[in-house]
This record gives structure tokens, C-alpha cells and sequence, in this order.
């Protein structure tokens, strides 16, 4: 945005979440949810949009509304109410899609974000329950659209919030916390790849100062943090140039290009927007009693909000150790379990597991439900650390084996000899034996040159396989130098 | 309330309904007699009242989260007008 | 055989007098001799008759309900598995069914045996069955009459005894009607009592399925087995289903019964006026006490209906779209070209007509004013009712204001056959149960009686019209040349 006036502008962004409920079943009907699966394999009758064919609405969909609604201390609709959406898709079976319009399930709540140090509350307007729709597959059919229906009917919750974000980076931080709470609370496995969590944005700019919003484009379907920001920057750019050049911005629906990094008018979904929406006769109004509510408070884990403050608090961890372990419900789990279970410090178990496994695990690409390495073989080697029976160098190699082994910690500094050796008499032969072999070196330090110390250090460390204790190496040095 | 021909046609693409050409009219006639008949509503108070969705006064049943169909595939779309590969397929969908 | 009750024929087919494949095949050769009534879009021939050789073997076990081996008729807007349905239109004429009604299935489960799938107005959409796309069904009455609508093809194949009983549906009066014009019993049960899955939606806050028969009697036969809760069906209501046969003889003394003055007003044919009365005094004969109630707001039934059905409708119908099933026009240019032939040719007038009718309703900017307003009047409506019925047992009326129409006659003024439907639609549109019942004649024609209920009292309605119909002989007339 470089060269526009941007000290004059303000960003006003809205954001629509779809996120697919990890149910295992369909919204309204039995077939399976899972990704991929052959091509209509997991569309049933229902999804289809066969003649005579009804909806049963899944329990669990609305349960984890419910779930959402209750970490973002939303109201919960006692009723709620299902509506047709009508309009024309091939991937839309029934040529309406089941959602809800004036009465959905989660209204008002909110979600505090945390961006340069501050902290942001954005407001959320609302969360409905609805189906997805299948998709269009656009490889060539002899010029023709292959449409594969297993995705219809999966359900969705999308998260309406209010337009109070006021740079993309906000947007992002906003759609991330979101991304965290859902796989926090187990509703939606978060995966974007997938397309189980995707992100339409409304972006519209004003002049600063400006109460009045601008008209807003919708910018649809973006499916990763660093598209939405990309997006979100680039339309903003767009519109203020639009303006700027004396333009105007429609209202209009445009889709990112991740490849050219832009955004296009989609034309085609344009024209008639008019949805018809009313009641789906085919679905009664659903109802949530104060006792279903309190059932499924009761079942709400800690939220990563006050997880974060109670890490700092109880194990003393600084900030951005906090932020890494509470980014998901699993990595906090395994924190927790591995500092119960080697007694060690926890700063050595959040250091070990921001530092070394968080490193390894992305490298591999994968989560920490799937680390080779669990909880109990890393207390074990923690617990070599703590009781110097290895330093923190050797540490990492054994680390290393361990990751590709079996083995526990014991094992292998047992099978490879890597026990730390601190018996003085033992490394005071090799001190002895390196001053001797290495007179020059001797010399300049006893002139004055520190650095050379290091040097004695390296070489002990390097004749004793790393296997010396360190700080029993410095002190006889210093002594042997003098 | 009547409705013009372009009312008509304007209804007929939202519908995606191919009507003929010469029988606009009579739609429009047939459509604006039906609005006629609607005036009636419209000269009763009906200010409190509730509207009414559906017949009996109770709440949506929930269905057990249990996968229960089985892939159906061959016969769905044995009767489907167009398939290649397990799909259907449409004219080109373009956005 | 033709002229026996359910009951009848299933002694028979226990006693062994004849079989159900006998029964069957007889019920075959009078369809095809009464072929140019044009009650069915298939006859299932080979499918019936070895259905009837399977119920022969259930009876030997002695394994069997009352409808084991006895010929039915379903409507062709239920859906049946490996069987053409159509629901009358050139849409689904290609339309083999990968699945059966819920009604379908209990059926087949009970034993009965299909012969066939009976011609309606095009997706239920129509008062004369004229708007079927495969052709005007006759009326055995009077073969220039129409049998009445959507459910012309069941009432006019029981009437001339092409089969023993049949399904229908009723969304704004499609079994009570044609079970009126064709002088059959026919029930439009309680909104929720019978699963409508399987069952090809026109609106769906109104469909009911229901038993048409020759008499109660029968019509609690067949009631039995189809209704009752479906976990398919949200709006299925989940109650226990009384046993209706064990109600039929309780007697009517003490039963009130409520004349809504607004049935009798202008617009009732004199002739069918005079039948009515007359029934009502046969009524009063059997113990009944009749008392005037009032439903101010009937005559509003009808746009509320006009407004209702047809938004239901055109979302209902979208998804006849060419693409996964049904028909699809040839050489689609583009996908909005395939949509709008597919669909333009695929449906015919009357349905056209209540789709845009919809559309208009729900689009932008007359939501309230048609859809929300009707939806309020359909309270009041319902509210009328309910006050009603809070004073006596049952409302009785006229189910049409005339008698069965000519053929041609009113299919070129769709808003006069919407009116002739001011009897029937408000009950529809409350949800309640009612039955027409065959009252006797004006100008040759049958005329119905209707008697509407309180929610769930199919029991009470069955018992009142069974009693009346060991009182009378109106529902055992049979058409000239149909004996």
C-alpha cells in the first residue's frame, strides 16, 4: 500500500467462518463425512436431493453449536430455526441449502485477540448451523463440470463476525484464535488443506474520521492465514486506488487468485441474489432447554484464554512459551503430562518442547498426537538432565536417537556410553595431557588472550566425547591455567 | 396487484423455468388473478398473531451421530441422465 | 370378488375360497378392461402376481395381517423401489424409484399386493386430475365428469373396483375431493400420523398421506398399516397408533356436532346442500346433537393456501434439475440453459404456474406482505378450529360445493378450480384429520359428506363414519357397467 495515502484510509473487515463440524455423520442425513472418498460414494439419497427424500437433523451438529456458542459466552437461542436458501448450483442437490437466516442457533458473543501487545475484543454477530454444499471439479469432461456430491450435506458452523477488524492483521490473528477455539472444543478438525475451515472476507475502506461504512466486496472462500492477509491486503489496495481515481466500489462477490495474487469479480454469482429464504417446512424449530445448556458447559475443556494465564501463573513460564503450548488443546495436554511425569522443572519441559520436538514435529509435518517420542520417554530424558547424568549437549543426541528408535532415554546413554563423567580425577588427566601437548596456546592465554579458553574447553569436551561435565570443566581449567 | 409480462419473466428466470414466449401472457393473467385473490389477507388485521409454520406445536427431533448409509452409488446413478467416472456431469461451471 | 371388503376377502383368502393370486389376477383383467378410465400410469403385473403367490404362502404359514394377499393401488407419487414414479409428470417419467416410501414399505411388509401406480394431477397440483401428464382420468360415474384431484386415478380404480382399496394424498383436499366425486370413503389423517418420506413433497406443511376405500371400514384396514412413527420423517409424529378396527362399533349417542355456518353459505350447489342435510339428519337419528359453529375466517383459506402451497412448491420442485435423475433437455448449451429447458419442458402448466406463484411470494420485498401474512392467517384459521372443536366432537360439511365437473370444463380457469377447494383447504392448512364419506347423489353425481376431527381422532372419524355407513348404503353403489 506503500504509495497511497494510507494515513487516510481506514480497513474495515468483516469475517464469515465456515467450519466443518467433525461429526461423523452428515447434518441431515447418515452418510459418512469422511475426506476423501471416491466420488459420490458418500452421497446417499438425502444428499442427493432424490424425489420424496427428508432431512433428520444430527444431534451432535447441534451439540457443538451449542459447544461454540458457550466458549464465546454467546447467547443460545432457546429456539432456532432451519431455512432454505434457494438458488441454482450444480453442487447444490436440492437447489436450496438448509441453513438458518433469522433465527440461528449462537447469537451475539465475542473472541479477544491479542495483536503487537494489545489485546482486541471482537464482537461476533453469530454462528448458524448449515450443510455444505459438493463440488464442481473443472478438469475437461469433453468441455463438460464433473460434480461429486460426498460433501453435501456436511455440516457446517459459519461464524459471523461483526466488521470491528481494522487491518488484515487483525483478520488473520482473529481467524487463527478462531482456528484454536474449534479444535480446542473438538468441533472441526481445523484443517484447511481439506477445506474444514475456510474464510469469506468483507473488506471495505473509509476515509479516517468517517463514521459511515464503505460499500464492501465479499471476497470468498480464502483457505489459509497467509492468503487471507494477502487477499485482504490486496483488495484494500485495490479499492482505495479504485476510489483514489475517483471510482467507486460495488457491492459484489470476488474471489482471490492465490497464484496471481489478486482478486476477480465472479460475474456468475452475481446476478439475482435474491435467496428466497423461508422456514424449511421439512424441519421443525429446535430447541435447547437451560438443561442441555448446562450438560454441555459441563463438558467445555479449558478455553485457550485461561489456559495461557494459568501456565504463566503456575509454571512460571514466560510469555511466548505460553502462547506455543496453549496453541493447541494436545501440545498443552503433553506439557502438562511431561512435567508430572519427570518432576523436572517446568521451564526445562516447555523449553525442550518449544525448542527441540516443536522443531522436529513441523520438519516431519507432523502433530503432537503423532510424535514419536510421548511424554514418558521424554520425562526420562529430562530426568537425565536434571540429574547431570548427561548435559544438555549430549541431551540432544540422545534426543535424536530417541526419535528414531524406541529406546528410552537409559537405554541409549547406557548402549552409547554418553553418561556424563564428572569424576575429577579422570578429567583433570585429560587437562594435564591438553596443556602439555599444546604449549603455544598456553602462552597466549597467559598474555591475555580470554579467548583461548574456550579453545581448552573444546579440546577436553573433544578427547572425552562430549561426556564431561562442563561446569567441572571450566573450574579446573581456571585452576590448571593460572 | 397485477403483475406485466417483464414481472413474469423476471419470476421465471429466478425459478429457471423456461416459459414460451406466447404464453406470457396467460401466466400474467393466470399469476395477477391469484394476487387478486391475496387482497383478501391483506383487509384482515392480523397485528399479535403469530405466524404459523407448521401444523403441530413441537420441536425438532435429533438423530444419533451414526454413520448408516452405504455407499449407493451404482444405483443412484444408474438412473441419473449424465455420469463419467462416478460423476455427474453438467455444462461447464464457470466462476 | 370385486365387491368384497377387506375383511371378506381375507376370510376368503384364509378359508381358501380363493387365492391371492385368483384375487389378483381378477383385479388384473379389470383393469385392462377398464383401461380407457386411465386410473393407472403402470400396472405392475408381474410384480403383483408375485407378490400374491408370495402372500399365498404367508397364509399357509399363517403368517398374516388383515391385509396379506389383497390387491391395493398405490398413488404414483410414492416412491417405489424399482418401479417407475412419475408423480404424473413428463419430469419423472424416465424416474425408477432407488428406494420405497416408508408407506410403501409397510404395505409391502403387511403383505399387500401392488397391482399398480394410479394417475394425479402433475405433482399432486390439481383439482380434476387434468393436469396429469399422462392424460384426464374418468370419472366411472360419469366418464365426461372429472373424478376430482390430485388423487383421481386412486378414487376413480376404487370406485370402479380396480382395486380393492388405494393410497392417496391430500395437501389441499386431494383425498377427500376425488373420494367425494368418485362416492368413496377416503381419510386425510392428522398432519405427522403418516410418514411422508418416500412420498414426492409438493408442500410440505400440508401432505398427508391417507387410506381411500369403499368404506371405513376398510379405510381403518389400511390406515392401520401406514400410519404410525417414522424416524425419517422429522414432522412424523411419535405416538402410539390406536387399534381403529376395535373403535368402529362404538355407539354415536350423545356425539355433537358442529355445523359451520360458513360451509353452508352462498356458493353451495342446492342439490348437494339437500344430501348433506340429509346425512346430518341420519346422524341425528343415530343419537347425535348438532349445534352451529362459526369459522370466520374460512373464505381467507384459500389465498393463505395460494400463498402457502406454492412457495412450499417451488422450492420443493428445485431440485428437479436435470441433473441427477429425471428429465434433461437435449444438448444443454450452458447450465442456465439446462435448468430452465430441463425444467420448462419437464413440468407442465399448472405446475409452472404454482412455481412462480412461489417464487413471487418468497422473492425479495413481498416475503411479509404474502408469505408471513399467510402464514398468520393460517393461525387464525387453525384458532377457528380449535374453538370450534372445544365445543363439539366433530365439524361436519359438504367436501365440495358441487358435484364432479366435466372434463375441459374448468382446466382453462385455474382461479374458479382453486375456489372449488374452499371446503377442504382450511383443514389442510390446520393439520387436522377428516374423511369424506359417500352421502348419496345430486344430478346422478355422489356427493361427500366430510366430517373433520380433532388432532389424532382418525379412531373417532372412522367409528362415526363406519356407523353411519351400517345405517346407509351409499358407499356400496357401483358405477353402471362397473359391477
Amino acid at each position: 500500500m506503500g504509495h497511497h495515502q494510507e494515513h487516510e484510509w481506514e480497513t474495515v473487515i468483516g469475517l464469515e467462518i465456515h467450519t466443518q463440524l467433525a461429526t461423523q455423520s452428515k447434518i441431515f442425513s447418515g452418510a459418512a463425512t469422511a475426506y476423501g472418498a471416491e466420488p459420490n460414494t458418500q452421497a446417499c439419497a438425502v444428499d442427493l436431493g432424490l424425489p420424496g427424500v427428508l432431512p433428520v437433523l444430527n444431534g451432535q451438529a447441534v451439540s457443538m453449536a451449542v459447544k461454540f456458542g458457550l466458549a464465546i459466552e454467546a447467547e443460545i437461542a432457546p429456539h432456532s430455526v432451519f431455512a432454505r436458501k434457494n438458488y441454482f448450483y450444480p453442487d447444490l442437490p436440492k437447489g436450496y441449502q438448509i441453513s438458518q437466516f433469522e433465527l440461528p442457533i449462537v447469537g451475539k458473543g465475542h473472541l479477544d485477540i491479542d495483536v503487537d501487545g494489545t489485546t482486541k475484543r471482537i464482537g461476533i454477530t453469530r454462528a448458524h448451523l448449515e450443510e455444505d454444499a459438493g463440488k464442481s471439479l473443472h478438469e475437461s469432461f469433453h468441455g463438460m463440470s464433473g460434480i461429486d456430491l460426498n460433501r453435501a450435506g456436511t455440516p457446517l458452523l459459519e461464524i459471523v463476525s461483526e466488521p470491528e477488524m481494522r487491518s488484515a492483521k487483525e483478520a488473520v490473528a482473529y481467524m487463527r484464535k478462531i482456528h484454536e477455539l474449534v479444535r480446542y472444543l473438538g468441533i472441526c478438525d481445523g484443517n484447511m488443506q481439506e477445506g474444514s475451515f475456510r474464510c469469506d472476507a468483507n473488506v471495505s475502506v473509509r476515509p479516517k474520521g468517517q463514521e459511515e461504512f464503505g460499500t464492501r466486496a465479499e471476497i470468498k472462500n480464502i483457505n489459509s492465514f497467509k492468503f487471507v492477509e494477502k487477499a485482504i491486503n490486496h483488495e484494500v489496495e485495490r479499492q482505495i486506488e479504485l476510489i483514489e481515481n475517483g471510482g467507486k466500489v460495488v457491492q459484489e462477490t470476488r474471489l482471490y487468485d492465490a497464484n496471481k495474487d489478486e482478486t476477480r469479480s465472479m460475474r456468475s454469482k452475481e446476478e439475482a441474489n435474491d435467496y428466497r429464504y423461508f422456514p424449511d417446512p421439512d424441519l421443525l424449530p429446535v430447541h435447547i432447554s437451560e438443561e442441555f445448556k448446562e450438560q454441555i458447559k459441563g463438558q467445555l475443556p479449558e478455553l485457550p484464554d485461561a489456559k495461557k494465564l494459568r501456565f504463566k501463573g503456575q509454571y512460571q513460564l514466560d510469555d511466548e512459551n505460553a502462547v506455543i503450548l496453549t496453541a493447541s488443546r494436545q501440545l498443552a495436554d503433553y506439557f502438562e503430562a511431561l512435567v508430572k511425569e519427570s518432576t523436572c522443572e517446568a521451564k526445562l519441559c516447555a523449553n525442550w518442547i518449544t525448542g527441540d520436538l516443536v522443531a522436529v514435529l513441523n520438519k516431519a509435518d507432523l502433530d503432537i498426537t503423532q510424535s514419536p517420542v510421548n511424554y514418558q520417554r521424554l520425562a526420562g530424558l529430562l530426568l537425565r538432565i536434571s540429574d547431570d547424568t548427561i548435559s544438555g549437549k549430549i541431551a540432544k543426541q540422545v534426543f535424536e536417537a530417541m526419535w528414531n528408535s524406541t529406546a528410552t532415554a537409559d537405554d541409549i546413554i547406557a548402549e552409547k556410553g554418553l553418561k556424563q563423567i564428572t569424576d575429577t580425577g579422570a578429567i583433570e588427566a585429560i587437562i594435564d595431557k591438553i596443556i602439555a601437548d599444546n604449549p603455544d596456546q598456553v602462552e597466549q592465554y597467559l598474555s591475555g588472550k580470554d579467548k583461548v579458553f574456550g579453545f581448552f574447553v573444546g579440546q577436553v569436551m573433544k578427547d572425552m566425547q562430549g561426556k564431561a561435565n562442563p561446569a567441572e570443566v571450566n573450574k579446573m581449567l581456571k585452576i590448571k591455567l593460572k | 396487484m397485477t403483475l406485466t409480462a417483464d414481472d413474469v419473466k423476471k419470476i421465471a428466470h429466478l425459478a429457471r423455468l423456461g416459459i414460451n414466449q406466447q404464453n406470457i401472457a396467460s401466466y400474467t393473467k393466470d399469476l395477477s388473478g391469484m394476487l387478486q385473490l391475496m387482497t383478501q389477507m391483506s383487509e384482515t388485521n392480523t397485528d399479535g398473531v403469530l405466524p404459523m409454520a407448521h401444523p403441530m406445536d413441537q420441536t425438532q427431533r435429533l438423530r444419533a451421530d451414526e454413520v448408516t448409509e452405504n455407499n449407493n452409488r451404482n444405483n443412484f446413478q444408474a438412473i441419473a441422465p449424465q455420469i463419467e467416472d462416478g460423476l455427474y456431469l453438467v455444462p461447464k461451471v464457470i466462476e | 370378488m370385486h365387491t368384497k371388503s377387506i375383511k371378506e376377502l381375507a376370510e376368503g383368502l384364509r378359508s381358501g375360497e380363493f387365492s391371492s393370486v385368483e384375487l389378483t389376477q381378477s383385479f388384473l383383467t379389470r383393469i385392462k378392461q377398464h383401461q380407457s378410465l386411465n386410473c393407472f400410469i403402470s400396472v405392475t403385473e408381474d410384480l403383483a402376481l408375485h407378490a400374491a403367490k408370495q402372500a399365498d404362502g404367508r397364509i399357509a404359514k399363517g403368517d398374516t395381517s388383515l391385509l396379506t394377499g389383497i390387491p391395493i393401488a398405490q398413488k404414483d407419487i410414492f416412491c417405489t423401489q424399482g418401479v417407475k414414479t412419475t408423480c404424473g409428470s413428463k419430469m419423472l417419467d424416465n424416474f425408477v424409484a432407488p428406494y420405497n416410501a416408508t408407506v410403501v414399505e409397510k404395505l409391502n411388509a403387511a403383505g399387500a399386493v401392488m397391482l399398480g401406480k394410479l394417475n394425479m394431477d402433475e405433482f399432486a397440483m390439481g383439482s380434476s386430475n387434468e393436469t396429469s401428464y399422462y392424460g384426464a382420468v374418468r370419472n366411472p360415474w360419469q366418464t365426461d365428469s372429472v373424478p376430482g384431484g390430485s388423487s383421481g386415478g386412486s378414487a376413480a380404480a376404487v370406485a370402479a373396483r380396480l382395486a380393492v382399496c388405494a393410497t392417496g394424498t391430500d395437501t389441499g383436499g386431494s383425498i377427500r375431493q376425488p373420494a367425494a366425486h368418485c362416492g368413496i370413503t377416503g381419510l386425510k389423517p392428522t398432519y405427522g400420523r403418516v410418514s411422508r418420506y418416500g412420498m414426492i413433497a409438493y408442500a410440505s406443511s400440508l401432505d398427508q398421506g391417507g387410506p381411500m376405500a369403499r368404506s371405513a371400514a376398510d379405510c381403518a384396514v389400511l390406515l392401520q398399516t401406514m400410519a404410525g412413527f417414522d424416524g425419517k420423517d422429522s414432522t412424523s409424529v411419535d405416538l402410539p397408533v390406536p387399534d381403529y378396527q376395535a373403535g368402529l362399533n362404538a355407539n354415536l349417542n350423545g356425539l355433537k356436532i358442529g355445523l359451520p355456518k360458513e360451509f353452508f353459505g352462498d356458493g353451495l350447489n342446492s342439490n348437494v346442500a339437500a344430501v348433506i342435510e340429509l346425512a346430518i339428519k341420519e346422524y341425528q337419528k343415530l343419537g347425535a346433537t348438532v349445534k352451529e359453529v362459526s369459522m370466520p375466517n374460512l373464505k381467507l383459506a384459500i389465498p393463505a393456501y395460494y400463498v402457502i402451497a406454492p412457495a412450499e412448491c417451488s422450492a420443493n420442485l428445485s431440485r428437479f434439475d436435470g441433473v441427477r435423475f429425471g428429465y434433461r433437455c437435449a444438448n444443454p448449451q450452458d447450465l442456465t440453459d439446462l435448468y430452465t429447458r430441463s425444467r420448462g419442458e419437464g413440468f407442465g402448466k399448472e405446475v409452472k404456474r404454482r412455481i412462480l406463484m412461489g417464487t413471487y411470494a418468497l422473492s425479495a420485498g413481498y416475503y411479509d406482505a404474502y408469505y408471513i401474512k399467510a402464514q398468520k392467517i393460517r393461525r387464525l384459521i387453525s384458532e377457528d378450529f380449535k374453538k370450534s372443536l372445544a365445543d363439539v366432537d366433530v365439524i361436519m360439511g359438504p367436501v365440495t360445493p358441487s358435484t364432479a365437473f366435466g372434463i375441459g370444463e374448468k382446466i382453462g380457469n385455474p382461479i374458479e378450480m382453486y375456489l372449488s377447494d374452499i371446503y377442504t383447504i382450511a383443514i389442510n392448512l390446520a393439520g387436522l384429520p377428516a374423511m369424506s364419506i359417500p352421502a348419496g347423489f345430486a344430478e346422478g353425481k355422489p356427493v361427500g359428506l366430510q366430517v373433520i376431527g380433532n388432532y389424532f381422532a382418525e379412531d373417532k372419524l372412522l367409528n362415526i363414519a363406519h356407523q353411519y355407513q351400517q345405517a346407509t348404503d351409499w358407499h356400496q353403489q357401483i358405477p353402471k357397467g362397473f359391477e
